[in-house]
C-alpha cells in the first residue's frame, strides 16, 4: 500500500501547480465555510449567554402584558402570599456614545437555575473582601465582562458617568457576565435607571415549591407569567435572517471553492490514467487502487483543512467588529467583538473539508474503480462527446429551473427562498458551457479566415477544460450582481424613505413622563417651533411577535408625507377614530394581514387601513391615533417628540433645548445626523456583505487562474502545428489570451441576466420571508459595467503568466511535440 | 533554388555544448526530390528545421531563392513557413479543435492561396473524400499523414519539407503514402527534401545524401 500510494504522489512532485490548485481550493472552501459559521456561533453564544444570565427557558417572569414597569410592592405582596420570586429591574443606560443593558437583580433570591447566581459570580462579588456586602450596599459595585468595559472605554479606577450624569457603581470585571450587560443589585439600579420603587419582572424559582395561592389573590397588580424563551427567542428569530443571510454566503463560497478542487482532482486523474492502468496490469486491484486514491485525497483534505480552518479564524476576526456593530444596531442584539471558539467548530471545518474534497472527487474515484486495466479507443470524437456532456448539462438545468419555478409557485419559507437561489445558481452554472458553445459556434460560422475559424473551433474544444473555472466565475459574478442589487436597491429606497419619512427637524426621545410634559409645555411657547409631533407608545406581543405600538397626532406633515404600501382612501380621516391603524409592512407580512382585515390587541379590535414600509426594523409596529393608544394602554409611556422648525432655527432651538433640560446626545438628534446614524447602521451590514463578496470575487479569479496554469501545460500540441504553419509564438500568445478574455467576457455578459435573476429572487422571495418587506426592483448598470471589466481583468491576469510563457517558450519545446522521442 | 552553406548549429546539453551540424552544405534545384539519410541522432531534424526556419542556425547562410533564412527574425520567418514552405512531420502536425477538411484548407486559406479545385483535387487523390467532416483523432495514422501532406501541397509551396512521415506508419501504407506525394510534387512542381531511414523510400527519391559527422556526404 505505502509502495502504491508513493507511486500515486510523484504525480505531485512533476506537477506542483496542480496540487497547489487542490489545496488552494480545499482552503478557501473551507476558510469561508467556517469564517461564516464562527461568526453565526459568536452571535449566537452571545444571544444564549444573555438568555442564560437570568435562567434561560427553565425560570418564567411574572411582567405586565405590555412590559412596563410596575411598583416594588407587588414582591412584597408575592412573598407574603408565599410566591418564591426574585425582582428584576432591566434597562439601558447610554456611556460614551453607546448604550448598555442595565440588570438590577437581587442575589439573595435569585434562582440557582440563573447564570448570575453560580459561584463564579460569588467569587468575583466577594472578592473585595466584603462579600456580598459591597454588591447588595451602597456605594454598590456593578458586573460587567472584560471585553465590554475595553469597548466602551471604561477602567475600573475611574468611575463610569451616563450620558444623563449618574454615576455608575464600581465596575468589577466578572466573566460570567454578557458584553454589553451592567450587572447591579436591583437597588442600585432602581437609582441608576432613576426608576425609584420600580421592577420590570418578578423571576419565579423553577427550584422552589409553588405556592397555593392564586397570582390574582396574590397581588393587586396584573402580572402575568412569561417565559424567558419567549424573549430570547425573539432575538434569535429577529437574527435568524442575519445569520442565514451570512451562512447562504458562506455556502456558496465553499461551492466556488469545491469548483477548483473538482478540476484540480479531475485532471490530476485523467493525467494519471497511463499510471493508473500500469498498476492495474501489475496486479493492483481496483478496490486497493480506489483506496490508495481514497487515502491521498483524505490526506490532502486533512491539510487543506487545518489551513483553511486557521484562515477562516482569521477571516471571522477581521468581520467580527463589523457584524457586532450591525447586529447591535439592527437588533439591540450585544454581541462579543472578539472571537472565542470551541473545539467543534475546528472539527467541523476539518469536517467539510473532508466532505468537501470526497464530493468533489466521486466522479474520479468512481472512474478509477470500474476503469477497465485496457484503454479503449475513442467511441466518440471531442465534438460529440462534448456535445453529449453538454446535452446532460442543458437537460439537468432546465429540470432545475423547472425546480425553481415549481418551489416559486408552490413552496413557502424561508429556507424554500434560499432552495430556489440555489437551484437558480446550479442551474445557471450548468447552462453556462451549453450557452458559451452556442456563442462559440455562432461564431465559428461567421469566421472568415483560417485563423479566427481555428480561433472558435479551438475555444470550443478547451470549453470542457475551462468550464469549470468559468462556472465559478459565473457563480460568484451573478452573486455578486445580485447582492449588488439589492443592496444597492436597499439602499436607494431607504435613503428616499427615510427622506420622506422624517418630515420633523429635531426628534426627542427616550424621556420619561415629567419630562415629556415639561418639554412639551415649554416647547408649546416657543415662537420657533412651527410644529409638535409627540408619540406615545407602548410594547405588546401579536401571537407570539414583538409589536411596538406608536400613537401619533393627526397632522398634514404625516398626510401628506408619509408612504404608504397599500392603503384605504380615507385613511388618515379613519384613523381618527379608534376603531382602525396603520401597520408596518414586515407585520403585515408576518400576521398575513391585509387591508381592512381586524385584528384583536387584548380587547382593541382595530381595523387596517393603510400599509407603511418601515424598513430596516426587525420589530412589527402599529401606529394608532395618540388618543387611542392612550385609552387601551393607559399605561403607555411617551414616545419622543418631533419638533419642525425652519432650518434656520435648528441650531438655536437644539442650542436652547439644551440649555434648558440638559438633553444629552442620545436624547435629541436632528434630523440630518438620524439619517446618518440610521445610514450608518446599514452601512456597516452591507460591508460585511461587500468583503464577502470579493472574497468570491477571488476565489473564483483563482480558480481562473489555476485552471489556465494547468491548462497552459497541455496546449503545446494543440499550438505547435500552427506554429510551424506559419504564426509566430507573439501571434499565438496573443490568440490564447484574447480567447481567455473573449469566454471571460461572454461569461459576464451571461452573468448579468444571472444576477438579476437572483437579485429578483432575493428581494422578492428571500427578503419579504426574511425581514418582511419588499423592495421596488431598481437595476444599477454601472455595477454590471464594472463587474464585467472586473471579470474581463481577473482573465486577464489569470492568463499573463502562460501567455507570456507562450511568446518567449523555446522553439525546441514545440519541436519537441513533433519528435517521435517525445 | 535551396542553397545552404556551411552551416553550423550546437546545442548546450547539461554535458555541455553537443555540435550537431559543423559546416553543412547542399544545394537542391528547383522542382528537384532528394532524400536525406544518416543515424539516428546525426542532426537530419535538426537540419531541417533550419531549413524551416522552424529554429535559428549558429553561422552559415541557407538560401531560398533570394531569400537568407538564416538572417531572418522571427516574424519574417513564420511569414516564410507561412507562404512559401510546408512541413509534415513524423506526427502531431494537425490542428485537432479542425475537422479534417479545414485541416487540408488550413495553410492554403492562411497563406491566401486558397484554390477550390486543387483542393478537391488534392482531396480526392489523397482518398479523403469520406473523411472530411470528421477530426483527425478519428482517422488511422496512415490517413493522419496524408491529410498533412495535403494541407501542406495545398498551399503550393516552393520548398516541401518532410521528417520521416512514414516513420510511424507500416511499410506498405507508407509506400503507398510516398509514391501518392511525390505524383502531387510533381504536379505542383516544388522542390522536395525528406529526412527518411528507409533506403526502400530514398530510393523512390531522385537524389540521396547522407549526413555524417554534421556534414553532408
Ligand atoms: N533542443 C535540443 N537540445 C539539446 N540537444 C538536442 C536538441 N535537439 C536535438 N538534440 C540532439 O541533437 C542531436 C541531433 O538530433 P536530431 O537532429 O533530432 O537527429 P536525427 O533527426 O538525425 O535523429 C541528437 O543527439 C539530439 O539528442
Ligand atoms: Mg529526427
Amino acid at each position: 500500500m505505502i509502495h502504491i500510494l508513493k507511486t500515486l504522489l510523484s504525480h505531485w512532485r512533476r506537477h506542483p501547480m496542480q496540487l497547489v490548485a487542490l489545496l488552494v481550493g480545499l482552503t478557501i472552501a473551507t476558510a469561508l465555510w467556517s469564517g461564516v459559521q464562527a461568526l453565526n456561533a459568536q452571535a449566537r453564544d452571545s444571544y444564549n449567554k444573555a438568555a442564560q444570565l437570568l435562567g434561560g427557558d427553565r425560570v418564567e417572569s411574572l411582567t405586565l402584558v405590555n412590559g412596563a414597569l410596575f411598583s416594588d410592592k407587588a414582591f412584597a405582596e408575592l412573598r407574603r402570599a408565599g410566591w418564591i420570586v426574585s425582582p428584576v429591574l432591566e434597562g439601558q443606560v447610554r456611556v460614551n456614545g453607546k448604550s448598555l443593558r442595565v440588570i438590577g437583580i437581587d442575589p439573595l433570591s435569585l434562582p440557582r437555575a440563573a447564570a448570575l447566581a453560580t459561584p463564579a459570580t460569588g467569587t468575583e462579588i466577594s472578592e473585595d473582601g466584603k462579600g456580598f456586602q459591597s454588591f447588595l450596599t451602597r456605594p454598590w459595585q456593578s458586573l460587567i465582562a472584560l471585553s465590554t468595559m475595553e469597548q466602551f472605554g471604561l477602567g475600573t479606577d475611574a468611575p463610569a458617568i451616563t450620558e444623563t450624569g449618574i454615576t455608575l457603581p464600581a465596575l468589577t470585571a466578572a466573566e460570567n457576565v454578557t458584553p454589553g450587560i451592567l450587572v447591579m443589585d436591583v437597588g442600585a439600579a432602581q437609582s441608576v435607571l432613576e426608576a425609584v420603587g420600580k421592577l420590570s419582572r418578578l423571576l419565579i424559582d423553577p427550584d422552589a415549591k409553588t405556592s397555593t395561592t392564586p397570582l390574582e389573590d396574590a397581588t393587586s397588580i396584573p402580572l402575568q407569567r412569561t417565559s424567558e424563551s419567549e424573549v430570547s427567542g425573539d432575538l434569535n428569530r429577529l437574527t435568524d435572517s442575519f445569520h442565514l443571510n451570512l451562512t447562504a454566503f458562506g455556502m456558496l463560497a465553499f461551492l466556488v471553492g469545491l469548483f477548483i478542487v473538482y478540476s484540480a482532482i479531475t485532471l490530476a486523474f485523467e493525467q494519471r490514467l497511463p499510471m493508473l492502468r500500469t498498476l492495474r496490469a501489475c496486479g493492483v486491484s481496483a478496490l486497493t487502487l480506489t483506496i490508495a486514491l481514497l487515502l491521498e485525497l483524505l490526506t490532502l483534505a486533512l491539510i487543506g483543512g487545518i489551513t483553511g480552518v486557521a484562515l477562516g479564524y482569521l477571516i471571522a476576526v477581521a468581520l467580527m467588529p463589523d457584524v457586532a456593530t450591525s447586529l447591535g444596531g439592527l437588533y439591540g442584539a450585544q454581541v462579543s467583538g472578539s472571537l472565542a471558539l470551541s473545539p467543534s467548530w475546528w472539527s467541523a471545518g476539518l469536517g467539510m473539508s473532508m466532505i468537501g474534497a470526497l464530493a468533489a472527487s466521486s466522479y474520479s474515484l468512481a472512474k478509477a474503480y470500474w476503469m477497465p486495466p485496457l484503454a479503449t479507443a475513442q467511441r466518440f470524437a471531442w465534438r460529440e462527446a462534448q456535445e453529449r456532456r453538454l446535452n446532460w448539462q442543458s437537460g439537468i438545468a432546465l429540470a432545475l429551473l423547472g425546480l425553481a419555478i415549481i418551489l416559486y409557485l408552490f413552496g413557502n419559507g424561508l429556507v424554500v427562498g434560499f432552495a430556489i437561489l440555489a437551484a437558480l445558481l446550479v442551474a445557471g452554472a450548468l447552462a453556462l458551457p451549453p450557452l458559451l458553445s452556442l456563442i462559440l459556434r455562432v461564431g465559428e460560422s461567421h469566421a472568415g479566415g483560417p485563423v479566427s475559424q481555428w480561433f472558435w473551433a479551438d475555444s470550443r474544444m478547451q470549453l470542457s477544460g475551462l468550464s469549470v473555472a468559468l462556472m465559478a466565475m459565473l457563480l460568484a459574478l451573478a452573486a455578486n450582481i445580485g447582492v449588488g442589487t439589492m443592496v444597492d436597491g436597499f439602499r436607494k429606497t431607504f435613503n428616499d424613505w427615510l427622506d420622506q419619512r422624517l418630515v420633523a427637524e429635531i426628534y426627542l426621545d427616550s424621556l420619561d413622563e415629567t419630562r415629556f410634559d415639561a418639554v412639551m409645555s415649554w416647547l408649546d411657547l416657543r415662537e420657533d417651533v412651527t410644529v409638535l409631533l409627540p408619540k406615545n407608545r407602548v410594547d405588546v406581543r401579536i401571537e407570539g411577535w414583538p409589536v411596538r405600538v406608536l400613537g401619533f397626532v393627526d397632522h398634514e406633515s404625516y398626510r401628506d408625507y408619509w408612504p404608504m404600501k397599500a392603503a384605504n382612501p380615507d385613511l388618515w380621516d379613519a384613523v381618527l377614530s379608534d376603531e382602525a391603524i396603520l401597520v408596518s409592512e414586515q407585520l403585515a407580512q408576518r400576521l398575513t394581514l391585509r387591508l381592512d382585515d381586524t385584528i384583536s390587541i387584548g380587547e382593541w379590535q382595530p381595523r387596517i387601513v393603510g400599509i407603511y414600509p418601515d424598513y430596516g426594523n426587525p420589530k412589527g409596529q402599529i401606529s394608532a391615533n395618540i388618543d387611542t393608544v392612550a385609552h387601551y394602554f393607559p399605561d403607555a409611556g411617551p414616545g419622543g417628540i418631533g419638533v419642525r422648525t425652519d432650518d434656520d432655527n435648528i441650531e438655536s432651538l437644539m442650542e436652547a433645548l439644551r440649555t434648558q433640560f440638559n438633553f444629552t446626545g442620545s436624547e435629541m438628534i436632528d434630523q440630518a445626523s438620524l439619517k446618518a446614524f440610521s445610514k450608518g447602521i446599514f452601512e456597516k451590514t452591507f460591508a460585511v456583505t461587500a468583503a464577502l463578496n470579493v472574497l468570491t470575487m477571488l476565489v473564483a479569479g483563482i480558480a481562473m487562474f489555476m485552471s489556465l496554469l494547468t491548462l497552459s501545460e497541455m496546449r503545446l500540441p494543440q499550438l505547435a502545428p500552427l506554429w510551424a504553419g506559419g504564426l509566430t509564438r507573439r501571434k499565438l500568445a496573443m490568440l490564447e489570451l484574447g480567447k481567455t478574455i473573449a469566454l471571460a467576457l461572454f461569461t459576464a455578459m451571461l452573468a448579468v441576466p444571472l444576477g438579476l435573476l437572483v437579485a429578483w429572487c432575493l428581494i422578492a422571495v428571500v427578503n419579504v420571508q426574511a425581514f418582511g418587506w419588499r423592495l421596488p426592483f431598481h437595476v444599477f448598470p454601472y455595477q454590471w459595467i464594472w463587474l464585467v471589466a472586473l471579470a474581463i481583468l481577473t482573465a486577464f491576469v489569470a492568463s499573463l503568466m502562460p501567455t507570456l510563457r507562450l511568446r518567449t517558450i523555446a522553439p525546441m519545446r514545440l519541436l519537441r511535440v513533433f519528435a517521435n522521442e517525445r | 533554388m535551396l542553397i545552404v552553406e556551411d552551416l553550423h548549429k550546437t546545442y548546450s546539453t547539461p554535458q555541455g555544448p553537443l555540435p550537431v551540424l559543423r559546416g553543412a552544405n547542399l544545394t537542391l534545384g528547383d522542382g528537384e526530390t532528394l532524400a536525406m539519410m544518416g543515424d539516428s541522432g546525426s542532426g537530419k531534424s535538426t537540419l531541417l528545421h533550419l531549413v524551416a526556419g522552424l529554429d535559428a542556425a549558429d553561422a552559415g547562410t541557407i538560401r531560398l531563392g533570394e531569400t537568407d533564412i538564416a538572417a531572418l527574425d522571427d516574424a519574417a520567418r513564420a511569414l516564410l513557413r507561412r507562404n512559401r514552405i510546408g512541413v509534415v512531420f513524423q506526427q502531431f502536425n494537425l490542428i485537432a479543435s479542425l475537422t479534417v477538411q479545414a485541416n487540408l484548407a488550413f495553410q492554403a486559406k492562411l497563406a491566401g492561396r486558397y484554390d477550390e479545385s486543387w483542393q478537391s483535387e488534392l482531396t480526392e487523390r489523397l482518398g479523403l473524400s469520406d473523411v472530411g467532416a470528421r477530426y483527425p483523432e478519428q482517422l488511422s495514422g496512415g490517413q493522419q499523414q496524408r491529410v498533412a501532406i495535403g494541407r501542406a501541397l495545398a498551399a503550393r509551396p516552393e520548398l516541401l519539407l518532410t521528417d520521416e512521415p512514414t516513420g510511424n506508419l507500416d511499410v506498405e501504407t507508407g509506400e503507398a503514402v510516398m509514391q501518392l506525394t511525390l505524383d502531387l510534387v510533381a504536379r505542383t512542381g516544388c522542390t522536395l527534401l525528406m529526412v527518411t531511414h528507409s533506403a526502400s523510400i530514398a530510393g523512390m527519391l531522385a537524389r540521396q545524401v547522407r549526413l555524417d559527422r554534421g556534414r553532408l556526404v
